[in-house]
């Protein structure tokens, strides 16, 4: 329907008639750094329209929050200002607003939600207290009366027992509820704009949806406009009617959801799309990835932005690209958006992934049985309780294989990791290595094994010694188990391993702290290497990374084990990371192992009602596909594992649990050949 | 998959060049701290050359010039005893940096150890060491001085009196152990400590090459607070006459003492040595701070 591509057209369909009711133009914001100018927002301009959801999409730094932050006035001084453009906000230009009447505006007419619903709330006030305040302030009511709409509006972001956790302190709520009070607060005043700044990225996948479910039940019922600040391309997909794309400073691409989506006009865009794994696709060989970094705001490129690191570079791209107008509102900020499609046919398709094989009837490289941790915490008043953390976990991870361990926060999936390191003793229970039992190795028996197994990190700001330069990092292993004899051999061997993980040797002269979180793990992952283990637990090793890297980096880790026969234990709790990297599958939940399974037929076939609600609450980036997936959010929060329920843990939000299954702790059993799932209604 | 081109990899080679030397490097970017490190320098200079450059003997009495006050004869005027005040100053520099560095270097670096070490096995060696630190802090610093200044009288060694820096060393280790182990703390829960034991390196290795650097700026403050604080102490305890005696020159012996009975004559036998001490305590700070910045790669570009 949209074949031609008319530029000279003007604006064709504007998604509603209307005057925007929030429209930023041709903004720009500023940093003062130590070592300069920083132009964070450079001519940036969007509208939001009464009652739609905007989602403003990009990577970290490329200006999304900053832009927001503007719109509420609230960029750090004095490092930050606003050095041009209007934000128009009806007919006010709220860069030129006093403070006075910024604050009036600001809760009132137009409110944000925050990332870290953790931080977001002052934790020595009451709920009440802070539900409370915008009333009382903004529209004058007297304690009584802000207590009753208080009550009233927890109850319409989904609060239970709203009278009596007034007043209650933020920590006593768990994340989900915590974003929830923030909605609430930002609903006291019938605000015309809430803007959500990752408004779920700290929150579970099933508290996610159900928290992204409510906000666009409410924007729909109270006729609020949502702008949403999101890297998250899935949630996108499901709930935002138009999309803006940020890049560098820029808005490089903006459209209807299903015109991006279906018909990306600008090259970041295309590769935003598909270098994430996808759990609607089969799984395809290495994903696309958009090579390089970012450019360096400081002293940004002359032209297009993007033109680095665009496979569709061409000579025009030295000219700064306007924002073409192109079909029934899109548009793009690419000289070259008519010839995207037909380059893209031309590239050729990604090779496939060679599928990791697992050699029948060899013993697995490493074997976990019946493994437990038990954490004793301090309850109050001196009081200890008891966390089993990890509750009776056993499986195997067959040489040369990844498995891959998946689960929500608290499940307990990283302790495993831990133990498997022994970095974390265990309470019970065997993890034999080659046969050998970790937990009762020698010291000298244990220093062997450190050598066959390693571990790459989750955050790969605080894995990396900021004391050491990159070369010393990856020559002290080598140097400590001498492997290699010498200073000059070990910087030899250093210089090897970066290139190895795609970095260039001249970075071993540099410090943790100047290179991209991409560049760190990657280092991470290079100091696993230095030891030549046979097996690397990668805990959550990707999930602090922008999407393009993230990419990147499983792209490595693939590549590394076909060529060098590694085995992996993966953990995530992003689903389609994991389906793209394992071949084998353990879902845990409170503590324990709720399924097992072939990568394939978990995802064709999720057995437990858990890894099934897991799946219908991941979004997939397609608005077609999203918009007619039911919305059967999983109810309720994960229960306290001080205080776990009785038989089956998860009967408390299981759609099909029954009396029976509060009595008995469902084993793990065999359903099909190869699939093990615990639950006694299968 | 090349992340970084070589061409963002190669800094300006001029630059570059002239602040490769670290002195060029540390002056460029620590002003503050070369203006604290002139201070201590000069402090330094007159203590090591006091012999030749001081213009008289500082024990020599001179009852013709008693409580002179400044003048071209005696810049900083005389004590109660016709002693120059300047040439005792610059003597004293000698008695308060051997002691106070020797003190706050040594009880700096054991309780920077042990700090990391309680912090790094945590449990129940943790808290064994930490009681022990409770009970040493439950002393006030003077009075902790005294009882090992009492308990193992004097024992001067090459005109050191080793008695007295030890007495002065004890008081400073659980001080700097607390704030060092809190610092640790922190230190032993980041990854890259688990990636390390993950490596299987020895606790030693762990705690001296992954965990100390990284409580460097700690450790720098301490030990410059703490030298002002031993000059203090070294003072005070001869003041009590457990300390230095007269009439070896001290700065805090010149502000006890006669000067308390004659400050209101004689202002300058107080606000000279006061001086003294206080810009040799502000110098050793501003170096200390400087040093922290300079020394944390994450600041520099």
């Amino acid at each position: 329907m949209l074949n031609t591509l008319d530029i000279a057209r003007p604006v064709a369909a504007r998604p509603s008639a209307q005057a925007p009711l929030l429209s930023v133009e041709n903004l720009r914001v500023e940093f003062d750094t130590s070592r300069g100018r920083v132009r964070a927002v450079d001519g940036v301009s969007w509208n939001v329209y009464p009652g739609e959801t905007m989602a403003i999409v990009g990577e970290s730094g490329c200006g999304k929050s900053v832009s927001a932050l503007a719109v509420m006035g609230l960029l750090a001084k004095p490092a930050g200002r606003v050095a041009g453009g209007r934000i128009m906000f009806g007919d006010r230009d709220l860069t030129k607003l006093s403070t006075s009447q910024l604050r009036e505006l600001r809760g009132r007419d137009i409110a944000m939600v925050f990332q870290e619903p953790m931080t977001s709330l002052n934790p020595v006030l009451s709920i009440g207290m802070q539900l409370a305040e915008p009333l009382r302030i903004h529209l004058g009511m007297n304690a009584q009366e802000a207590r009753e709409r208080s009550i009233e509006l927890l109850g319409l972001v989904g609060i239970a027992d709203a009278a009596r956790r007034l007043d209650q302190y933020p920590h006593q709520f768990s994340g989900g509820m915590r974003q929830r009070v923030m909605i609430a607060i930002a609903l006291t005043c019938n605000p015309k704009l809430i803007i959500a700044d990752e408004p779920t990225t700290a929150l579970d996948v099933t508290i996610q949806a159900q928290v992204l479910e409510l906000m666009k039940e409410l924007s729909q019922k109270l006729g609020i406009a949502l702008v949403i600040i999101t890297h998250n391309l899935g949630i996108v997909a499901r709930y935002a009617d138009r999309l803006t794309v940020m890049y560098a400073g820029r808005v490089v691409e903006e459209g209807t959801a299903e015109q991006l989506f279906a018909r990306p006009r600008h090259p970041y865009t295309l590769g935003l799309l598909r270098s994430v794994p996808r759990l609607d696709r089969p799984r395809a060989g290495l994903l696309d990835t958009i090579d390089g970094l970012p450019p360096n705001l400081l002293a940004p490129p002359t032209g297009c932005r993007f033109a680095e690191r665009c496979f569709l570079r061409a000579a025009a791209c030295e000219a700064d690209p306007p924002l073409f107008d192109l079909a029934e509102g899109q548009r793009s900020a690419c000289h070259r958006h008519a010839k995207l499609e037909q380059a893209l046919a031309a590239r050729p398709a990604a090779p496939p992934l060679p599928e990791a094989a697992p050699s029948d009837g060899e013993a697995p490289l490493l074997s976990v049985r019946a493994l437990r941790k038990d954490f004793h915490v301090p309850v109050g008043q001196g009081r200890h309780g008891l966390v089993r953390a990890v509750d009776d976990v056993s499986f195997d991870v067959p040489r040369g294989t990844t498995l891959g361990v998946v689960g929500e926060s608290g499940c307990g999936k990283t302790t495993v990791g831990r133990m498997i390191l022994r970095l974390t003793p265990q309470t019970s229970g065997e993890v034999l290595f080659e046969g050998t039992d970790i937990a009762s190795a020698s010291a000298e028996a244990m220093r062997k094994l450190r050598l066959r197994m390693q571990v790459v990190f989750q955050d790969p700001f605080s894995s990396l010694n900021p004391r050491m330069s990159i070369g010393d990092t990856l020559n002290e292993p080598q140097l400590v188990y001498r492997k290699a004899r010498n200073r000059r051999e070990a910087d030899e061997r250093s210089a090897e391993l970066l290139r190895r993980v795609g970095l260039v040797p001249e970075m071993a002269s540099r410090y943790p702290h100047q290179l991209s979180g991409g560049q760190r793990q990657r280092v991470g992952i290079a100091r696993a290497l230095a030891m030549q283990p046979s097996f690397i637990v990668c805990d959550e090793p990707v999930s602090a990374l922008d999407v393009s890297v993230q990419a990147q980096i499983m792209n490595l880790l693939t590549d590394l084990q076909n060529s060098l026969g590694m085995t992996f234990l993966f953990i995530a709790h992003d689903l389609a990371v994991v389906r793209h990297i394992s071949q084998r599958i353990v879902v845990m939940y409170l503590g324990r192992v709720v399924e097992a399974a072939d990568c394939d037929d978990l995802y064709r076939e999720p057995l437990h009602p858990y890894t099934q609600a897991l799946l219908d609450a991941a979004p997939v980036p397609d608005p077609t596909i999203e918009r007619q997936r039911a919305a059967r959010v999983l109810k309720g929060e994960p229960p306290s594992p001080l205080n776990p329920p009785s038989g089956c843990t998860y009967h408390t939000r299981c759609p099909r649990a029954t009396a029976e299954c509060a009595g008995i702790v469902p084993p793990l059993r065999e359903v099909r050949p190869g699939h093990f799932a615990a639950c006694i209604k299968l | 998959m090349t992340t970084l081109s070589q061409t963002a990899l190669r800094p300006s080679p001029a630059r570059r060049r002239w602040r490769d030397n670290p002195v060029v490097d540390f002056a460029v970017s620590q002003p503050l701290g070369v203006a604290g490190l002139v201070a201590v320098l000069a402090m330094v200079v007159a203590a090591v050359l006091a012999d030749f450059i001081a213009p008289y003997d500082p024990v020599a009495i001179d009852f013709e010039a008693m409580l002179a006050p400044p003048s071209l004869a005696h810049p900083f005027g005389t004590d109660s005893f016709g002693r120059d005040i300047l040439t005792r100053i610059m003597y004293g520099a000698r008695t308060a940096l051997t002691i106070g560095f020797i003190s706050s270097f040594i009880g700096c670096t054991i309780g920077a150890l042990i700090g990391l070490a309680s912090a790094y096995y945590g449990g129940w060696r943790d808290m064994i060491v930490q009681r022990g630190i409770d009970l040493l802090l439950s002393f006030p610093i003077i009075v902790l001085a005294l009882v090992v200044v009492a308990m193992v009288g004097r024992n001067r060694v090459g005109g050191i009196d080793v008695n007295l820096i030890c007495a002065i060393t004890v008081p400073i280790i659980p001080r700097a152990a607390r704030v060092v182990r809190s610092a640790g703390l922190s230190i032993r829960e980041m990854p890259y400590v688990d990636a390390a034991r993950a490596a299987g390196y020895s606790s030693a290795r762990i705690i001296l090459r992954h965990m100390a650097p990284n409580v460097l700026g700690p450790y720098l403050i301490l030990l410059t607070a703490y030298i002002a604080q031993a000059i203090l102490l070294e003072a005070s305890l001869s003041f009590l006459g457990l300390g230095v005696n007269e009439p070896t020159p001290a700065w805090g012996l010149m502000l006890s003492g006669n000067s308390a009975n004659f400050y209101q004559t004689a202002p300058w036998m107080i606000l000279f040595p006061g001086a003294a001490i206080s810009l040799a305590v502000f110098g050793f700070n501003l170096v200390g701070d400087a040093l922290r910045d300079w020394l944390d790669p994450r600041l520099k570009t």
